[in-house]
């Protein structure tokens, strides 16, 4: 350790950020070379997108939470339990599309309302509350209604169906006509949504105190932030990304069904981990999450287009890439505090 | 609650000790249910001795289904209590793991062939392997946990995530059926004891883990790793390997509970066998009164816990609640408990408990 201000060159936070976007970059150029043809197109990456639109947004709020060290894996319940609510009222009760976003918004909040303050005021375990609101949000989608259905309002199908052009990037294809490149409504809000978020964390005040109560909360109290309600917020915000996540799911898939986003929290998790967010809080990046979400789903996209499409191998793939990273993350703490204790 | 505490000053014994007894908490929900239960339909408690399609004598009423099905839970619970104590967290992978042990035992006990007319290997055999197989998954945990100083929770999700992946490429994604009926004794009846079968199972397994506690440094050591883990490795214990020890002797637990499970069907269904079992068994840590943030455990309530849960599951389905919305319900159930346990709303309730004494004490001065 020459001098401190070398060291500062890479911090964590940067590492693992870029040891995401390199991973990414390295397994989609891999597969481009490898697998060709579906890859080389620019509708493939545009797909992956729109397939994952919703867990880019559960992400955001997922990176948030671990960012103050906390952890919330009530996400898919929350995106079930909204898409059937949704459906229940679109299809049974003749509502509007307007009344289902604030459906959407009002069951986040509410999870992310209670559950903030079981974790921030009462001090309970984030784990054990989200664990708990998961179960409750499950067990409350079957109740709602036991049998998945698809949604036949006109208004939400037309809203379902509008595709936002991507210029310049469609292909000619083989009976030579021109096909365009698009997104859904989805991936427009969770991009607006990511760079939101990042702007929020980077350069506003509640932005960097998240990063303070999760770094060291004891620090952090005495430098006069409100630990207690940083928590909160952080809930708060992690369940209304769950709310729209949720609808933004619902509109991809069009349907209510209560083994809908199943595992979502699981990916959530692991996208915010292979993004570069610490599980111990204070590091972390929305911009890393994004990337993430991205690796992960490439990953699951490269296997199934392998030929290995039995299910269990997605979920063999996205663990082993899940504790690869921890034990990243993990020797990286270890060095550090090594650092620590030569300096 | 106010009965109980007549009841008690009735036997000259302080409310406010037997309150604060680790044991008081599952002894309160299953007097809670158990009354519950009574009042709304008494016929809960009938008991019948009938013969099962084999010819053989068996207990049935929804008291034994409780000891029966409950027995797993159990079993689990001694693991996750011990977990639980020295790293203060959960291991949220034990059904994943279940399905991959009940895998590993019909995979070794058919062979190559799905749908054998004997069995291929012992079951010892089959049971030993699957052992194996789950005290590697506890042991994959534990190193995760204890050498890389990940959260017990995240760490655990890799195989809650995968679990069932490699469960069913165990078998090839066949779903062995056995016709052995040796096989179905283990989460069955054996012929001529109408009790069934699992519970005796729990039992042994509950008298050898008291065997351990009472023999060995075991209890003291966790406890202490648990509490404080500086000043256990400062005394001298290695620490990161008795968190690692207690993820792998919750595999072995594991694997009982998978024998019993697979055992039930004499098949595997590689999505739903053990689904939500996580939750029942942290729920019975919880239950039984134990911090979930680690330190001191009482075995007896854990697994006290688990049978009151297994009656609240029972309770619920005899009001033809569907499955999946169980877990609801126990939600709020799990909410309620950590929310009653949270160190901040004890203060508050002894505060307000001292206060209510105090009036009654003047009063009975006065």
């Amino acid at each position: 350790m020459k001098s401190p201000k070398k060291s500062k060159g890479i911090t964590n936070s940067n590492l693992l950020l870029i040891i995401t976007i390199v991973v990414f970059f390295a397994m989609y150029i891999g597969a481009m070379i490898f697998q060709g043809k579906g890859f080389l197109k620019p509708q493939t990456f545009l797909n992956i997108l729109n397939a994952n639109a919703a867990l880019i947004i559960t992400s955001c709020g997922m990176s948030i939470v671990m960012i103050t060290g906390g952890i919330d894996i009530s996400v898919g319940g929350v995106a079930a339990l909204v898409s059937m609510c949704c459906a229940v009222y679109l299809d049974f009760h003749d509502g509007n599309v307007f009344g289902a976003v604030l459906i959407a918004l009002g069951i986040g909040l509410a999870f992310g309302l209670v559950q903030g303050f079981l974790v921030a005021y009462l001090g309970i375990q984030p784990f054990i509350v989200s664990l708990a609101g998961m179960f409750f949000a499950r067990g409350m989608t079957t109740i709602v209604n036991t049998n998945p259905f698809n949604v036949a309002n006109e208004a939400f199908v037309a809203l379902k169906n509008t595709r936002v052009v991507v210029p310049g990037l469609g292909v000619v294809n083989k009976i030579g006509k021109y096909v365009d490149a698009y997104v859904e409504i989805g991936v427009v809000v969770a991009l607006l949504l990511v760079v939101i978020l990042f702007c929020v964390l980077r350069w506003t005040k509640p932005g960097r105190n998240f990063y303070a109560v999760g770094g060291n909360q004891q620090s952090a109290l005495m430098l006069g932030i409100n630990v207690k309600r940083t928590k909160f917020l952080a809930h708060l915000l992690c369940g209304l990304l769950a709310g729209i996540g949720g609808f933004v799911y619902f509109m991809h898939v069009g349907s209510g069904s209560a083994s809908h986003a199943s595992g979502m929290e699981m990916n959530a998790i692991a996208s915010s981990i292979i993004g570069g967010t610490m599980l111990t809080g204070g590091v972390g990046n929305i911009i890393g999450t994004l990337f993430g979400v991205l690796s992960l789903s490439t990953i699951q996209n490269i296997v199934s287009s392998a030929g290995l499409d039995q299910a269990w191998w997605t979920g063999i793939t996205v663990a082993a890439m899940l504790c690869l990273f921890l034990v990243i993350q993990s020797v990286i703490m270890n060095r550090k505090k090594k650092i620590k204790r030569i300096k | 609650m106010e009965n109980k505490a007549v009841k008690n000053t009735g036997k000259s014994r302080d409310w406010g000790k037997l309150f604060g007894k680790q044991i008081f908490i599952p002894i309160a929900a299953l007097l809670l249910l158990a009354i519950f239960n009574l009042v709304t339909d008494p016929s809960f408690y009938k008991i019948t001795l009938g013969f099962n399609s084999a010819g053989n004598p068996v207990l049935s009423g929804y008291l034994v289904t409780i000891l029966d099905y409950g027995s797993e839970l159990a079993i689990l619970a001694i693991g996750m209590t011990l977990v639980t104590a020295a790293s203060g967290g959960q291991d949220i992978s034990v059904g994943a793991t279940i399905a991959i042990a009940g895998s590993v035992i019909l995979r070794i006990l058919c062979g190559t062939n799905s749908r054998p007319d004997t069995l291929q290997a012992p079951i010892i055999v089959a049971f030993l392997v699957a052992c194996v197989a789950a005290m590697l998954c506890g042991a994959f945990n534990g190193i995760l946990v204890a050498y890389f100083k990940i959260q017990p929770m995240v760490a655990t999700l890799i195989l809650f995530t995968a679990g069932r992946s490699i469960a069913a490429w165990i078998n090839n994604n066949e779903l062995p059926i056995i016709s052995d009926p040796t096989f179905s004794y283990f989460g069955g009846f054996i012929p001529g004891i109408p009790i069934p079968m699992p519970f005796f199972i729990a039992v042994a397994c509950m008298i050898v883990i008291a065997l351990v506690l009472k023999f060995t440094n075991l209890r003291l050591y966790i406890q202490s790793v648990g509490i404080n883990e500086s000043s256990a490795r400062l005394n001298g214990l290695n620490p990161a390997f008795i968190k690692f020890l207690t993820f792998v002797i919750l595999g072995l637990c594991v694997a009982v509970a998978g024998l019993i499970k697979v055992s039930r069907l004499s098949s595997i269904n590689y999505s739903v066998i053990a689904k939500d079992i996580e939750m029942d068994a942290i729920l019975a840590v919880a239950l039984g009164g134990n911090a979930l943030s680690g330190g001191k455990f009482n075995m007896t309530a854990s697994i006290l816990g688990a049978y009151v849960i297994q009656f609240l599951t029972t309770t619920l389905y005899k009001f033809n609640v569907q499955s999946d919305a169980l877990s609801a319900y126990k939600a709020v159930v799990v909410i309620a408990l950590v929310v009653f346990s949270a160190p901040i709303v004890r203060e508050k309730m002894s505060a307000l408990g001292k206060k209510i004494k105090g009036q009654s004490h003047a009063k009975g001065v006065a």
